[in-house]
């Protein structure tokens, strides 16, 4: 069996990375809590800000960590503009059709980047990348303590932005009353690519969070995109707290499945999870009653 | 009212069946074989997905049990090959109602529905990677033997007709679920089940029932399908690929019609190849190309093409359009 240490160490490696699953996950669950939709191009979205950091940091020497300023901006317009003149008039509000929109969309990014990208898998090599914190007898991977780090300060600022704004205010009352909302002035349509866009630039801090340490090919999103929707799912369609507990806890599963399973075996448990949520409690840990 | 709808599906199942006897090559009548192993996957998604309003993200769940149903069977155990075929298509439908039941106890549907059929697929694919049952990531290979007993034959164009008498089986199942009440009970559950239970219709038998016979034609896909390439992984067998293909041919032929699906995934593959040809082989471009008409579709005309022609058609001879709801 494992000593003590190496099962603490793999748990809390595991609970990091979790942490960066749960930003993932929060832009999928604020996405579903406002707009009522399973954004099935998640995962590609998130490939796209992978890229765009292997790029800035490949073309232009830049630092993963650094590009998040750039690249969270860009994919906020990405994500505005996607939301406004393309899934929202494509789908006349049917809920079918969004999940097709969104699903025909990740195919259309995923292969886009096959055809520019070719299917290589890419690393950013940086200094800090096998770099180890010495917490005790502990040994933690660098940039997942940073990953850590940055999602519990993107978190606080996404609850500033959420209840300290107009913006926020206005994404609330959507979320709440859709129909009320859009009675006293504010622009539906309007409010649903700004949520869009800010999960997409949540996806740009992950992004920036994962390069040092991982890798990105055009297929890299999909493995995360169950992932995510796990997460979403345990915690609670569209509840925030429920996808960073969620997130957390999905870190964990895996950690300890990888460690006695094997990798392969590793992500089944994750599945297991989904499935099992989805059909005996399909609200989640804090998701309310349909 | 009876025979009239048949008349189209006897007359593209005649062209389809004329066609590699004029004398087209050898790419051309694989290309012809692929399309007709699509059709026969979506027309298995369209009797869930398109009659019953209940989209399947994981069709290769029955498609990879289809497929390695076949390869096992035949490579390990000796079975003859139409027995394996038979065994395929029960297994699939088997797991279908498995599924079935277990999701629509729940009362799973909408996007709920179409993830867990995702994560059940990723399940079985991760499995079937990695257990020696199966083969493990090598996959299983079935033996090169000609002959009517192991479904293989020296001329491929036979094959072909075989592949399209299991097509013109799911025309006419489809063609029956049209004209049925268990087809009206399904259609009744996808505009409002609670309306359907409430007259009567026990919705979730009716849903059972469909999943398991939406099941058995995709599973017999995917015996044919590893019947045509002698080989199965898990990445083949239970990938997203098929999945997305066969939701594809059924939504942008149309979901819910009769000939939407063959249309469909020979419209798709048609362009696929179209695009493989004229950008040289770039990797990717075909997929990108589905993924646009699917969007366009889901946009411009969600009936899909079929759909779409019927609509042009009558209105050119002056006769008002018909809606979707009549249609």
């Amino acid at each position: 069996m494992y000593s003590p240490e190496i099962v603490i160490e793999a748990l809390l490696n595991g609970l990091m990375l979790g942490a960066i699953y749960a930003l993932i996950a929060l832009g999928l669950t604020l996405i579903y809590g406002v707009l009522h939709i399973v954004n099935f191009a998640h995962g590609a979205l998130l490939t796209v800000a992978m890229f765009a950091v292997w790029v800035l940091s490949a073309r232009f020497g830049m630092d993963p960590y650094l590009s998040i300023a750039i690249v969270a901006p860009l994919m906020f317009a990405f994500g505005y503009v996607l939301q406004r003149f393309i899934i929202g008039p494509a789908s006349h509000g049917k809920d079918n059709s969004i999940l097709l929109v969104t699903l025909g969309l990740s195919i259309i990014i995923e292969n886009a980047l096959l055809a520019g990208f070719q299917s290589d898998t890419r690393t950013i090599n940086t200094d800090y990348s096998f770099r180890v914190v010495e917490i005790g007898p502990l040994l933690l991977s660098f940039p997942r303590v940073v990953g850590l780090g940055v999602t519990v300060l993107t978190t606080l600022l996404l609850w500033l932005v959420l209840n300290r704004t107009d913006t926020g205010k206005a994404i609330r009352a959507v979320a709440k009353e859709k129909l009320g909302a859009s009675l006293v002035g504010i622009s539906v349509p309007h409010v649903y690519a700004m949520t869009f866009a800010i999960g997409c630039a949540c996806l740009a801090v992950a992004a920036g969070l994962l390069m040092p340490s991982f890798y990105v090919s055009p297929k890299t999103g999909a493995a995360f995109v169950l992932v995510a929707f796990t997460i979403v799912v345990l915690g609670g369609m569209g509840s925030v707290p429920g996808a960073l507990i969620g997130g957390l806890l999905i870190g964990l599963v895996e950690a300890a499945s990888g460690l006695f399973f094997g990798d392969s075996l590793g992500q089944i448990g994750i599945f297991l999870i989904f499935i099992v949520v989805l059909l005996f409690k399909p609200t989640g840990l804090f998701g309310v009653q349909q | 009212m009876t025979g009239r709808g048949l008349l189209p599906v006897a007359a593209a199942v005649a062209v389809l069946a004329v066609i590699p006897f004029l004398g087209i090559s050898g790419s051309l009548l694989n290309l012809m074989i692929f399309m007709m192993i699509i059709a026969l996957a979506a027309q298995g998604w369209n009797v869930l997905g398109g009659y019953g309003g209940l989209s399947s993200f994981g069709h290769a769940a029955f498609f990879g049990v289809g497929a390695y149903a076949m390869a096992i069977l035949q490579a390990r155990y000796g079975l003859n090959a139409w027995l394996a075929l038979v065994i395929g298509i029960a297994l699939g439908a088997l797991f279908g109602a498995f599924i079935g039941f277990l999701s629509f106890r729940s009362g799973l549907k909408g996007s709920y529905f179409a993830l867990v059929t995702l994560a059940f697929a990723e399940v079985a694919r991760i499995l079937a990677n990695s257990a020696n049952f199966t083969g493990g990531a090598a996959g299983t290979i079935l033996n090169l033997q000609s002959g009517v007993a192991f479904l293989q034959f020296a001329d491929r164009r036979v094959f072909l007709l075989v592949v399209l008498a299991f097509v013109a089986i799911g025309l006419l199942a489809t063609w029956w679920l049209e004209h049925s009440r268990f087809g009206a009970y399904l259609v009744a559950l996808r505009e409002n089940d609670q309306a359907a239970q409430a007259l009567g219709v026990d919705v979730f038998t009716v849903k059972l029932k469909a999943i398991a016979l939406s099941a058995a034609l995709t599973a017999a896909s995917g015996c044919l399908y590893a019947q045509d390439y002698l080989f199965v992984d898990a990445n083949i067998a239970f990938g997203s690929w098929i999945s997305i293909e066969a939701l594809f041919a059924a939504i942008v032929g149309g979901a819910g019609t009769v000939l939407g699906p063959l249309i469909g995934a020979i419209v798709l593959l048609g362009l696929g190849e179209l695009t493989k040809g004229l950008s040289g082989g770039i990797p990717g471009l075909d997929l990108l190309v589905f993924g646009v008409i699917l969007v366009l579709c889901v946009a411009f005309s969600p009936n899909g093409l079929v759909t779409l022609l019927r609509r042009l058609g009558i209105e050119r001879r002056g006769f008002p359009a018909k809606t979707a709801k009549e249609a």
